[in-house]
C-alpha cells in the first residue's frame, strides 16, 4: 500500500504547529497503524529529519500510552486503541489526517504527543480506596454480589488514554472521571469514602480546566474499552447525592 | 450547598436541568391552553381572562400569574446563564478544532446552542408582540384571539413563529433525555422509555404549537 | 585484554540475610531480627523508587504509608502506564477456597519445582506465605477480581498446577492489580509524600563509599539530566527481555536501570534464564515492532495440534482428525495442554523445526477450540475467552471461533536479573532489586500467575519490611551526612552520562536505532533463545562485540539532546542490551546443562526432554562486571533444597 500523511508537527509545547505531508510506501494490511508509522519514523531518521514524536509503550491495547486523532477519529476508524489499528482498515492511496489529541487540559509536548497529567490529578484527588497495606480483612469477609462486582469492573477497564477527552466537543474528562467513580463507589469496600471521592474528583476535574458534559455522547463511543455513557449519569446521581449529604453534616 | 452546585460544572448542568423541567412543564400547560383558540374567540379569551382570576379569591386579581411569570422569568435567567458559563468553559477547554473534523452527534445534540439563543430571543419577540404588544400594531388589549389571528396573518409572524417551534423540538428531544441523565435518574433499563418520551414531548409540542398558525393560515381559525 | 568467553570464578556469594530454622518460621524470624526505624525518624530518610509497576507502585505507596519520604520516577507520562498493566491471566495464592488441596507448602513446592529447582527454597517458600496476604490487600483496595453468584471471590487453575488457585478480574488481572497499586500511589503523592517524577528515565547510579546514594535521570521532555539523592535506592524497572527486540514487553521497558547498576558494582544473576511463552500471535513480517501474547488460559480449554504430514499445506478445517498430531497430549499424556511454559514452547518449536508448523513461515501451532464450542457451546467460550478471541481477531483478521488460533512462543518474561539477597538488597549496600527486575524466586522458569503474586509481594510487604533494617543501620546523622552535585563521585557519574548521550548524537551514521535493536534480537533468538548450543552461542559472543563496534561507528541519532527525543532514548537503551546480550550469552554458554527455560541441546534426555545436572549447576550464577567486553567474574550462590528435593521434572 502507498499512503499519504498529513502529520500534526509542533516542536515543543511553546511552539506553533502545522500539519505536514509525507509519503510511505510499501505499507503491509497486517501492520499496526504504530508499526506503519516506525516505517515512516526509518525514513526520517535516515534522511536526517525529525522523526514524528508520538506515545506508545504497550501496542497491546492496554497501556493507554497511544493517542492519535486519526482522520478526525481518535483512535481512528475502529473501536480500539490506535496500537491496535490495523493498515487494513484503509486502502492503497489513502489520504490519513494524523493529529494529537486536543483540549486545553492535555497540552501538546511535542508533535503528537500530549501531557496527560491532569488525569493524574484527578485520581489522586478521591480514586483511590484508603487501604494502607497490612490492614486488610480477609478477602471473603465482604462478599460483593456479582452484579456489583461486575459493574465496577466494567468501569475499572479505563485505561486512561483520553480519548473521551479528545473526541469530545466541550473537552470533557466526564466519562473518564466517572468510570473511576463507579468502580469504587459501588464496591462495599469504597462506601465509607463514597462521598468525598466524588465530590473532590469532580471538583479537581473542573479545575483541571475541562468542559463540561453535554451528553453528545461522543466519548462513549471514542472509548476504546466501551465504558458506556451511562457512567457519567451514574455519576451525575453519586454527586447529587453526595451534594445533598454533605449540605445536612 | 448552593456554592458546591453553583461552583460545579456537573452542579450548573443540575441547575439547567430543573429550570429545563420547569419551563417545559410550563409549556405543556401552555400548549394546551393555546389549542383552546380552536373553539372559538369566546372560549379563548375566556380561558385568558380566567388565567388572570386564577387562585381567587384566596389570591388577588393576576397574582397567580405573576407569580407563574417570576418563576418562569427566574428559570430562563437560570437556565440561560448556566448555558453561557458553560458554553464559554467548554470552548476554552477545546480552543483548536481537529484539521480534520466531521459532525458526528445527532442534530438535536449539536443544535442545542444556537436552538437555545434562537429561543431566547423568540420568547422577547413573543412577548413584545402577544403580552404586551409593544411590536404590535393594532394590539387590542385584553382580546387575545384577535391578537393571535392578527399575527398569523403576517408572513413574518407566522415563520418566526414555526421556526422557533421546530428549534423548540429539537431542544426539548435532547434537553428532556440531557435532563435526566444530569439528574441521574437515566439508566439502562429505562433509557428507551427516556428518548421516547422525550421524542413524544417534542413531536406534541411542536405539533400543538404549530396548529395555531396553520389554523389561521388555512382559515380554520379567523 | 582476555577474552570475554575466559570469565573468572571469584568467591562464592552468600545469601548472609537468609535466617535459619524451620522453613515457614523464617520470615517471621527475619522480620523479628531486623531493626526498625523509629516512626519519627523515619519522615527524615528518603529512599528512591524507580519504576511503577506492581512491585514499584506498591512498594512507594508502602514505604510512604510507613513514614518514609520516596521520590519516585517512571519513563512513561503516567505511573499507570507501567507494563505490569499488561498481565492477563492471574495471580496465584494459596487460600485454598477450593478445598482442593491446596496449602501454602504447595505453592512452595510447585514454585520450586516449576522453577527447575533454580531459586532459593527460603525466598519461594516466603512467596507463598505472602500470597494470601496480597489478595487480601487487593479486596480491600477494591480491586474487582472475578466473583461468583454468592459474591465470594472465584479461582481458576492455570499453567502447570492441579489445582485452582489463581484469582483474576477476566483477561485484565495484571491491569486492575496495577490500578490498585497505582491508586494507593496517587493517594501519597496528593499527600505529598512521594515526589513523582514521571517522563523521567534513570541512566545512572550514584554509588558513595560504597553505598547507593542516588541516581542520575533524564527529564525526557526538557532533557535536563538531573541528580536525585537518597538513603536508599530501589530498582523496580521489570525485565530486560526487549534484549531480544521482539517480545511481548512494553516497547519501551529497557534495562537501562538495572545494567548500569550491575556496571556499578552489583551483581547479575542467571541472565540466560528467559521465559519464552508458548501462546502468542506469531509474527506477521519484517515489520513487526512486537509481540502479542494469548493469556495461558486459553490452554485449559484449546487444544494444540500440528498437521501428521511435513509441509501440509491444508486449511485446518480440512485436516481430518486422524492426520493431526495433539503433540503435547500425545507426549505428557497426564498434563497434557496444560504442561509449563518451558515445556510447551519447545515442543512447538521442535515441531515447527520438523516443519510441520503452519501459517506464514511454517513458524506457528494451532490452538483449537473447536472441541471446546462441541463441549460447552459458543456461549459458554465466548463468555471465559470473548475479549481474548476478539483481540486475536483484531490483530490477524481471522475469526478463531470458526479457524483454529495460530500461536507461536516468544520472549515474555525474565527470572534473571540482579542478585538480591533475602532482603532483597543487592551486593551494592542500599540497592534493592524488586519484582522482575530480580533474580530471586522463579529459578529457571517462572509458573503462570505467580509474576504478579511476586511482583506485589516485593512490592508490599517484603521490601518495606526488609528496607527498615538497612535504614536503621544506616541512619542520617546530620546534614552532613547528604550527598551532593559536588561530591566528585557525583561529577563522574554525571559527566560520564553527558558523555555517553553526546557521544551517541555526535557519530552521525548511517543506520537507525532500531535497525541495531533488530539486528541484536534476531542475533539473541536465534543463538540464545528456545534452544541454545555451545557452538551457537560462541557464534553470538563473537557477533555482539562486532555489532557494538559498528554500532558506536554508524548509529544516527537525529535531534539533540536538550528536547523531547525518543531516538535518543532508543539508542541509549540499546547501549546497554549491547552488552547486557553479552553476559547473556555468556551465561547460557556457561551454564551446559539443561533448566527450565534454558535449554542447552548437548544436555537432554533421550527422549528429548531438559537434563538438569544439579550436581555442576546446582547453584545461581551471580555475575560481577569488569569493564565492557572485558571477562566479567562469576561468583556462586550455591543452592540448598531441605525440603523439596531436586527431581527431574515430569509431566508426563
Amino acid at each position: 500500500m502507498k499512503l499519504t500523511l498529513r502529520v500534526w508537527r509542533q516542536k515543543n509545547a511553546g511552539a506553533e504547529g502545522a500539519m505536514s505531508t509525507y509519503e510511505v510506501d510499501d505499507i503491509s494490511p497486517d501492520m499496526s497503524f504504530l508499526e506503519m508509522l516506525d516505517v515512516l519514523n526509518e525514513q526520517l531518521i535516515l534522511s536526517g529529519e525529525d522523526p514524528v514524536a508520538f506515545d506508545h509503550d504497550c501496542r497491546e491495547g492496554i497501556c493507554g500510552a497511544c493517542s492519535l486523532v486519526i482522520n478526525g477519529d481518535a483512535h481512528g476508524p475502529e473501536r480500539t486503541t490506535t496500537c491496535q489499528l490495523h493498515m487494513r482498515s484503509f486502502k492503497d492511496g489513502d489520504t490519513i489526517d494524523i493529529e494529537p489529541w486536543r483540549a486545553s487540559a492535555f497540552p501538546v509536548v511535542k508533535d503528537l504527543v500530549v501531557d496527560r497529567s491532569s488525569f493524574d490529578r484527578i485520581i489522586q484527588a478521591g480514586g483511590y480506596i484508603t487501604a494502607p497495606t497490612g490492614s486488610a480483612p480477609e478477602a471473603h469477609a465482604t462478599p460483593v454480589p456479582k452484579p456489583d462486582a461486575d459493574f465496577a469492573f466494567e468501569h475499572a477497564e479505563c485505561i486512561g488514554c483520553g480519548a473521551c477527552v479528545a473526541a469530545c466537543p466541550n473537552g470533557a474528562a466526564m466519562l473518564f472521571t466517572s468510570a473511576k467513580i463507579n468502580h469504587l463507589n459501588v464496591l462495599p469496600q469504597g462506601a465509607p469514602e463514597r462521598e468525598t471521592r466524588v465530590l473532590d474528583m469532580v471538583a479537581q476535574m473542573d479545575e483541571e480546566g475541562f468542559g463540561g458534559c453535554t451528553l453528545a455522547g461522543e466519548c462513549a463511543t471514542a472509548c476504546p474499552k466501551g465504558i458506556p455513557l451511562m457512567s457519567i449519569t451514574s455519576m451525575n446521581k453519586e454527586w447529587l447525592r453526595a451534594t445533598r449529604r454533605a449540605s445536612k453534616r | 450547598m448552593a456554592r458546591t452546585v453553583w461552583g460545579s460544572t456537573v452542579g450548573k448542568k443540575t441547575v439547567m436541568a430543573v429550570s429545563g423541567l420547569i419551563m417545559l412543564l410550563y409549556l405543556v400547560v401552555h400548549m394546551i391552553g393555546n389549542l383552546k383558540i380552536f373553539f372559538g374567540a369566546g372560549e379563548f379569551n375566556h380561558y385568558a381572562h380566567w388565567l388572570r382570576t386564577l387562585g381567587e379569591p384566596f389570591m388577588h386579581y393576576e397574582w397567580t400569574l405573576w407569580l407563574v411569570r417570576v418563576v418562569l422569568v427566574i428559570a430562563v435567567v437560570a437556565h440561560a446563564v448556566s448555558a453561557y458559563q458553560l458554553s464559554r468553559r467548554d470552548i476554552r477547554a477545546r480552543p483548536s478544532k481537529y484539521v480534520h473534523s466531521k459532525p458526528r452527534a445527532s442534530y438535536a445534540t449539536r443544535t442545542m446552542r444556537w436552538g437555545g439563543i434562537i429561543l431566547g430571543l423568540f420568547i422577547v419577540w413573543h412577548i413584545l408582540d402577544l403580552t404586551t404588544g409593544t411590536v404590535h400594531s393594532g394590539f387590542q388589549p385584553g382580546h387575545p384571539y384577535q391578537n393571535v389571528v392578527d399575527t398569523f396573518s403576517t408572513w413574518y409572524g407566522n415563520v418566526i413563529y414555526i421556526v422557533a417551534m421546530l428549534a423548540l423540538g429539537l431542544h426539548v428531544r435532547h434537553g428532556f433525555w440531557s435532563a435526566a441523565q444530569t439528574l441521574g435518574v437515566g439508566s439502562r433499563a429505562r433509557d428507551r422509555a427516556l428518548k421516547t418520551v422525550a421524542n413524544v414531548l417534542a413531536l406534541l409540542l411542536t405539533a400543538g404549537f404549530i396548529a395555531v398558525p396553520v389554523g389561521v393560515m388555512t382559515g380554520v381559525v379567523s | 585484554m582476555t577474552s570475554y568467553v575466559d570469565y573468572t570464578t571469584g568467591e562464592p556469594v552468600a545469601d548472609t540475610k537468609a535466617p535459619s530454622g524451620p522453613i515457614n518460621e523464617r520470615w517471621d524470624k527475619r522480620r523479628f531480627e531486623a531493626k526498625l526505624v523509629n516512626p519519627a525518624n523515619r519522615r527524615k530518610q528518603t529512599v528512591i523508587v524507580v519504576g511503577t509497576g506492581l512491585a514499584g507502585g506498591a512498594a512507594g505507596a508502602t514505604l510512604t504509608e510507613q513514614g518514609y519520604r520516596v521520590v519516585q520516577f517512571c519513563y512513561s507520562d503516567s505511573p499507570r502506564r507501567a507494563h505490569s498493566i499488561a498481565a492477563q491471566g492471574g495471580i496465584n495464592a494459596a487460600k485454598n477456597y477450593r478445598n482442593d488441596g491446596d496449602s501454602i507448602h504447595r505453592l512452595f513446592y510447585d514454585t520450586v519445582k516449576g522453577g527447575d529447582f533454580r531459586a532459593r527454597e527460603s525466598n519461594v517458600h516466603r512467596l507463598a506465605q505472602i500470597s494470601v496476604e496480597i489478595i487480601d490487600q487487593c479486596v480491600a483496595q477494591g480491586v474487582p477480581f472475578a466473583r461468583e453468584y454468592g459474591g465470594l471471590l472465584d479461582t481458576r487453575s492455570f499453567g502447570g498446577v492441579q489445582v485452582s488457585r489463581t484469582f483474576y478480574a477476566r483477561g485484565q488481572t495484571g491491569q486492575q492489580l496495577l490500578l490498585g497499586a497505582y491508586q494507593a500511589l496517587s493517594r501519597q503523592i496528593a499527600a505529598g509524600n512521594i515526589e513523582m517524577h514521571p517522563r523521567t528515565e534513570m541512566l545512572d547510579l550514584i554509588v558513595v563509599d560504597g553505598r547507593a546514594r542516588g541516581i542520575v535521570a533524564r527529564d525526557l521532555i526538557t532533557g535536563r539530566i538531573d541528580t536525585h539523592f537518597a538513603d536508599a535506592v530501589v530498582l523496580a524497572s521489570g525485565g530486560y527481555g526487549n534484549v531480544f527486540y521482539l517480545s511481548t514487553n512494553a516497547m519501551n521497558s529497557n534495562a537501562t536501570a538495572i545494567w548500569r547498576a550491575h556496571r556499578r558494582g552489583a551483581y547479575f544473576a542467571n541472565p540466560c534464564f528467559t521465559q519464552i511463552h508458548p501462546t502468542c500471535i506469531p509474527r506477521t513480517g519484517d515489520h513487526q515492532s512486537k509481540l502479542t501474547l494469548m493469556s495461558e488460559s486459553l490452554r485449559n480449554d484449546g487444544r494444540i495440534w500440528v498437521p501428521r504430514a511435513k509441509g501440509d499445506n491444508r486449511p485446518p478445517n480440512e485436516i481430518p482428525e486422524d492426520e493431526r498430531d495433539y503433540y503435547l497430549e500425545r507426549i505428557y499424556p497426564s498434563f497434557g495442554n496444560l504442561v509449563p511454559r518451558d515445556i510447551a514452547s519447545r515442543a512447538a518449536k521442535n515441531v515447527c523445526d520438523e516443519g510441520r508448523g503452519v501459517g506464514p513461515g511454517g513458524q506457528g501451532v494451532y490452538l483449537d477450540f473447536a472441541d471446546a464450542i462441541r463441549r460447552m457451546g459458543r456461549k459458554a467460550v465466548e463468555a471465559k475467552y470473548g475479549n481474548l478471541f476478539d483481540m486475536y481477531q483484531r490483530i490477524t483478521d481471522e475469526d478463531p471461533y470458526e479457524v483454529p488460533m495460530r500461536i507461536y512462543p516468544a520472549v515474555h518474561y525474565t527470572m534473571g536479573g540482579l542478585w538480591v539477597d533475602y532482603d532483597l538488597q543487592t551486593t551494592i549496600p542500599g540497592l534493592f532489586a524488586i519484582g522482575e527486575a530480580n533474580f530471586s524466586d522463579h529459578g529457571a522458569n517462572r509458573l503462570g500467575a505467580s509474576a504478579l503474586m511476586q511482583g506485589l509481594a516485593d512490592g508490599y510487604f517484603v521490601l518495606p519490611a526488609t528496607i527498615n533494617d538497612y535504614l536503621a543501620r544506616n541512619p542520617r546523622k546530620s546534614a552532613a551526612d547528604d550527598v551532593t552535585d559536588e561530591h566528585p563521585v557525583v561529577q563522574e557519574v554525571l559527566a560520564e552520562t553527558e558523555d555517553r548521550l553526546n557521544l551517541l548524537l555526535a557519530v552521525d551514521g548511517d543506520r537507525t536505532p532500531d535497525s541495531f535493536h533488530r539486528e541484536l534480537g534476531e542475533l539473541m533468538w536465534e543463538f540464545c533463545g528456545m534452544a541454545r548450543t555451545d557452538a551457537g552461542l560462541r557464534k553470538a559472543l563473537e557477533r555482539i562485540p562486532e555489532i557494538r563496534d559498528e554500532f558506536w561507528r554508524r548509529i544516527k541519532v537525529p535531534g539533540t539532546g536538550e528536547e523531547f527525543n525518543q531516538s535518543l532514548e532508543k539508542a541509549n537503551r540499546i547501549v546497554d542490551y549491547l552488552e547486557l546480550a553479552e553476559l547473556m550469552c555468556l551465561d547460557a554458554l556457561h551454564r551446559s546443562e539443561s533448566c527450565g527455560g534454558h535449554f542447552r541441546e548437548e544436555s537432554q534426555t533421550p527422549d528429548g526432554e531438559a537434563a538438569r545436572r544439579d550436581d555442576e549447576f546446582g547453584y545461581a550464577a551471580a555475575w560481577e562486571f569488569t569493564g565492557t567486553g572485558e571477562a566479567p567474574t562469576l561468583h556462586k550462590e550455591d543452592l540448598v533444597f531441605e525440603y523439596v528435593h531436586p527431581t527431574q521434572r515430569s509431566y508426563a
